[in-house]
């Protein structure tokens, strides 16, 4: 087999470093994309791909605009219309003429500045963080940025992938780099097995809700063990996903048997397919790296996990009850809790499976994929919701969309009495019409259970699409086992 | 970019921790297409609430914002940076910041300073003794004081000279063209592409 010679040149490199130390993933990453290093500045990192959307990037261009720069690199850039579209009658213009003001710039922009862009109608149209990996321009040990925290979401492929601001989106587009830090690293360990009706969401809110909304931050974590293994591809990204929500920027999973597989045959997966494979096989950590931190999971003990609180490491076992917030040694948190179940309208005590659903949401980067629909789709076969309730199903692409509709996901859904719209952000951040009115609560497939982040007095309770068709089911907060 | 050397303001005190971005800036409000006129959207659910500390009157000119620890967590939004600035904030003071939001705020020239917890609620109690106490916030040497106090802060000496002298990152990077187009003479051919477009 002949390899590339920059994969040679590497190897050559890595073997060297071995004799001395050896390299977390993330280290290995990061040093293939160093354009230039000086003593006292940050590093000057290539960016392999820069995805793009209506919300995060119109200020960027108009920079541009303003010192006469063009996109360096539009062919390893590509933009599609996520956040603000709506998710019904998107035949029609949309009607909001402020969204529709964001979404014509956008459309402006890169028809300016030669760039891609899979608009609302267009199969390949979706949420930004869907559509990478299942176009196949999400690969191992690329490095990927995106006006968009939820980035870390294509760490799942073993890419360094991560969130930067509208500033940065500006430089990324000019110069295909950015001056970066060197972020630490932390090693998420999750071995054993989960238990039937527990998912990679219930591992992320375990895990978020033992660190806490900070304990990640200034780190890339790298999650591993064997229950981290034996996920498919999607629920790794789910996890990698929510790696923002513990404050990390970063969060990625060594690539395998299973990434080569889901990457096989997607649109932009390499048409020279060995050569690629025999380079993502080096991108490990090495058996002699050193994380700064280490952390332990157990996954044989996870149950089902959803948030009570406003933040995402407000979480708990679905069993348990609401904290009391006087139980909490740290005054921060106490305080925190008080607010939050202020704003939640919950009392202490309250069993979690008590409370009263008024609307689920299954969608979002999260858990807006196939697999995802599959799974609740299951559950809610030849049943209907409660009557109590509504559902909001949003596929996150228009191909997620179409594969569902060839399986027949979508008239489960309908006959559930379950809402099936167009693919977007939707109710994750309402910022198109999908929104929760004030006291209205949610059980939802998303990331962030902030205080109106779904609408404004909104309130959300986190859970996997597991949960949330259980849910949708019994019309208070339910396992699978509930039914 | 405006240079940022010494800044001298009075605070305003934020006693709340976890402060995300879709508090600093509900989601409504980021279908501007421009980086001015967010000042409305900044806090917007709390400003219901006339209690809420910006509504107080002895704050109304604050430039700088204490805040608890954990600010600016959640969405990349630079809105918020913008709000903040838009606003009239020169300076956000926390135990800690998340990464994407301290990074967003020292590209656009928003100083984060990070102080111990007790430093902070030490500034609180002092603010709210006396709203008026002037704060000087000064870059060069690294410091902030007010009173008494005269309490030193870290920054990186790249972003503080950057900050010192009101750089363009971008025009900083674009100094350095050769390099990346010596790194791109190198990039393997298996890298994807975008275009053309396959599918």
């Amino acid at each position: 087999m002949i390899l590339p010679s920059h994969y040679l040149i590497q190897q050559v490199d890595t073997q060297k470093e071995h004799e001395t130390v050896g390299k977390t993933l993330a280290e290995k990453i990061w040093a293939e994309h160093v354009v230039r290093q000086a003593d006292g500045e940050p590093d000057l990192i290539y960016i392999d791909l820069h995805l793009i959307h209506e919300v995060t990037s119109p200020q960027a261009f108009d920079g541009l605009r303003l010192a006469g720069r063009s996109v360096r690199r539009p062919d390893l850039t590509i933009a599609t219309e996520d956040h603000n579209v709506p998710t019904m009658n998107i035949d029609k213009p949309i009607a909001d003429p402020v969204s529709k003001l964001q979404v014509d710039t956008l459309r402006a922009n890169c028809a300016e500045f030669g760039l891609r862009i899979h608009s609302l109608g267009d199969k390949d149209q979706g949420v930004v963080h869907v559509v990478g990996p299942q176009l196949g321009i999400t690969q191992p040990g690329m490095t990927i940025v995106c006006g968009d925290s939820h980035t870390s979401t294509h760490g799942a492929f073993g890419a360094l992938a991560f969130g930067i601001g509208t500033s940065e989106v500006e430089h990324v587009l000019a110069t295909q780099t950015l001056p970066l830090q060197r972020p630490k690293t932390m090693a998420i360990n999750v071995e054993g097995s989960l238990k039937p009706g527990v998912t990679s969401k219930d591992i992320i809110l375990a895990i978020i809700a033992k660190i806490g909304t900070g304990g990640g931050q200034g780190y890339v974590i790298e999650y591993r063990g064997s229950a981290i293994r034996a996920l498919s591809m999607e629920s790794r990204m789910t996890v990698c996903n929510m790696s923002i929500e513990a404050g990390a920027r970063a969060g990625l999973i060594a690539p395998d048997q299973t990434t080569f597989d889901y990457i096989k045959g997607k649109p932009h997966a390499p048409e020279d397919f060995d050569p690629a494979v025999a380079y993502w096989k080096t991108l490990f950590t090495d058996s002699d790296a050193k994380f700064d931190v280490e952390v332990d999971l157990n996954a044989d003990d996870l149950e089902p996990f959803v948030t009570w609180g406003t933040n995402p490491g407000q979480g708990l076992p679905l069993n348990a009850v609401v904290p009391n917030p006087a139980d909490f040694a740290d005054s921060e948190q106490r305080t925190a809790a008080e607010r939050a179940l202020v704003y939640m309208g919950l009392e202490a005590g309250t069993p979690l499976k008590k409370i009263a659903i008024d609307t689920v949401f299954l969608g979002s980067c999260t858990n807006g994929r196939i697999e995802d629909l599959r799974a609740a789709a299951d559950i809610l076969k030849g049943k209907k919701i409660a009557s109590s309730l509504r559902m909001l199903v949003v596929p996150g692409s228009a191909r997620v969309r179409l594969e569902a509709e060839a399986e027949g996901l979508d008239k489960v859904f309908l006959d559930a009495g379950a809402e099936w719209r167009n693919a977007g952000c939707s109710m994750c951040l309402g910022m198109n019409p999908d929104q929760l009115a004030v006291g209205e609560r949610s059980a939802s497939t998303s990331n962030r259970n902030f205080e109106g982040r779904q609408g404004k007095g909104g309130r959300t309770h986190l859970v996997s699409p597991l949960v949330a068709a259980a849910t949708a089911l019994r019309g208070t907060l339910s396992s699978p086992a509930d039914l | 970019m405006e240079k940022f050397i010494t800044h001298i303001g009075t605070g305003v005190p934020l006693r709340r921790s976890n402060v995300d971005t879709d508090q600093i800036i509900p989601a409504v409000y980021l279908k501007r297409v421009t980086r001015s006129g967010f000042e409305d959207g900044l806090f917007a659910a709390w400003r219901n609430d006339p209690e809420f500390v910006l509504n107080q009157p002895q704050f109304k000119s604050a430039t700088v914002l204490v805040a608890g620890a954990d600010f600016g967590t959640g969405s990349s939004r630079e809105h918020a940076v913008w709000a903040l600035q838009n606003y009239g904030f020169k300076v956000v003071i926390s135990s800690r910041f998340a990464d994407i939001f301290r990074g967003n705020s020292l590209k656009g020239g928003l100083l984060t300073i990070i102080l111990d917890q007790s430093d902070v609620e030490a500034m609180w109690e002092a603010i709210e003794a006396e709203p008026a106490t002037p704060i000087t916030v000064n870059l060069e040497e690294r410091t902030v004081s007010y009173g008494s106090k005269n309490l030193p802060f870290a920054i990186d000496d790249y972003t503080r000279w950057r900050l010192m002298e009101g750089l363009d990152d971008i025009g900083l990077t674009l100094k350095q063209t050769d390099f990346i187009d010596s790194f791109e003479k190198k990039r393997p051919a298996y890298k994807p592409a975008t275009l053309p477009i396959r599918s």
